[in-house]
């Protein structure tokens, strides 16, 4: 699989994790494939933390950039039935456990759950952001990001770069695997066919512990 | 004594060193005409509070979009703010050691502030435990264990000046909001001591309904007709 297939396959699994209602908060790049691939029976409301909830169509009649923009300062656009806030509610709803599932990248995350995602090193520190609101409030936290980093594991004993959050990643989902953060550790519930579990592990620093119930991934 | 005044006057308000708070989310809800008298004026020394420094280009074609100016001139020596990445001319002064910079994740910044302007003593949040975040300790307090988890307790964040844009506001200083722009302007109209609201338009008591009313008038000090058509 190229890049591009790759993100795809992975938005495609991601969008199984999403149940008709849900309030999603995307994360930049992968994590805004997600909705092309949601079945047409399956509606999530978008949430952006600078302000929407319910996202809409950017672009579409009506638009003002001036006035409604995304959580990148895009222009976007509030969907019919939907309604913006202030950043305060905004935080509240994140915090608060009304986020269904927050869908994001990570640069580590390990087998405590885990994630570091906010400070890339060697480069300027952006600063977080939204993300540790996000990831500590949301009630499903899914990463979704390639297996490994030009081949070097991701998916760590123990996360060495600094912190989003400590135990908050409920699955992680990439291009070989599904995997689920647990008391007793990480568990292979899910493998991409392509792939052997000793070739997944071959790429996982971490102990996997491989489920019973095994399956074959499908995006 | 009526709100209304000039920019003029407004930035006429403003000493150099102030602190001062920027509604605003990547110059969406910035006061827009305020800052760019402010970014000429030639004042700075600032501490700013907010969620970002904005980003140059702006959807007008404008270079700099926002706060982004007041950066761009070097007016800011101190920002605190969740997220800078798309404002490299930060990075670029900082390297420098010409501006300092505290990062606070957004959802505690935007509680400090409201902690600030509601006499609370500060907020208790999960956000940041086990993170660089703890260590910080102009703007945490101490870890606070509840019903066996952890919280940060972060101290309120008050400013001389909140410096505030909406879409409508009337003689009073009642303000109506437009689209996201609401994001921070509404909790720091009630946390500085002097809030200075710039409005797209004008209108006369009574021209925003009571119901639609998100910040009353009694937080704002001062209002500055921007004049947007």
């Amino acid at each position: 699989m190229d890049k591009d297939m790759i993100k795809g396959y992975i938005a495609a699994r991601v969008a199984k994790e999403l149940k008709d209602g849900d309030v999603v908060n995307l994360g930049i790049g992968l994590p805004t494939m997600v909705p092309d691939y949601l079945p047409a029976d399956v509606h999530v409301i978008l949430q952006s933390e600078n302000g929407i909830i319910g996202v809409g169509v950017t672009g579409a009649a009506g638009s003002e950039p001036l006035y409604v923009v995304d959580a990148g300062g895009r222009p976007s656009a509030v969907a019919p039935g939907g309604c913006f806030i202030d950043s305060s509610v905004s935080f509240s709803l994140i915090r608060g456990g009304h986020v269904d599932a927050t869908v994001l990248g990570a640069l580590e995350v390990d087998e405590h759950g885990n994630i570091a995602n906010w400070i890339v090193p060697g480069k300027m520190v952006p600063g977080m952001g939204g993300a540790m609101d996000l990831v500590v409030g949301a009630k499903k936290v899914i990463v979704a990001m390639e297996h490994t980093q030009k081949g070097a594991p991701k998916i760590l004993k123990q996360c060495r770069l600094p912190l989003t959050a400590v135990g908050v990643v409920t699955l992680i989902i990439t291009e070989m695997a599904v995997i689920e953060v647990a008391e007793q550790g990480l568990i292979l519930t899910e493998i991409n066919p392509d792939f052997t579990v000793e070739e997944v592990r071959a790429v996982t620093e971490a102990s996997l512990i491989v489920s019973a119930g095994l399956k074959t991934m499908e995006s | 004594m009526g709100k209304l005044i000039s920019i003029e006057d407004a930035v006429a308000l403003i000493s150099d060193g102030a602190r001062i708070m920027f509604g605003g989310f990547m110059g969406c809800g910035n006061a827009h005409k305020i800052i760019d008298a402010l970014s000429k004026s030639g004042k700075s020394g600032f501490t700013m509070i907010g969620n970002d420094a904005a980003m140059p280009g702006g959807p007008l074609g404008e270079e700099y979009y926002g706060v982004a100016k007041l950066v761009h001139n070097r007016q800011i020596k101190r920002l605190i703010a969740s997220h800078v990445g798309l404002n490299p001319e930060v990075a670029r002064q900082m390297s420098e050691g010409s501006l300092d910079l505290d990062l606070i994740p957004q959802g505690s910044l935007v509680e400090m502030i409201r902690a600030g302007g509601a006499g609370l003593g500060g907020v208790l949040t999960p956000t940041g435990v086990g993170t660089v975040v703890q260590n910080k300790s102009e703007y945490v307090e101490l870890v606070q264990e509840i019903g066996g988890k952890s919280y940060l307790l972060m101290k309120p964040l008050r400013a001389d000046f909140a410096i505030i844009s909406g879409h409508q506001a009337d003689v009073n200083g009642n303000i109506w909001y437009k689209g996201t722009t609401r994001n921070f302007n509404m909790v720091m109209a009630t946390a500085a001591d002097v809030v200075i609201a710039e409005a797209d338009h004008i209108v006369e008591i009574g021209g925003i309904e009571p119901e639609n009313v998100m910040t009353s008038g009694v937080f704002v000090d001062y209002i500055v007709d921007g004049g947007r058509m």
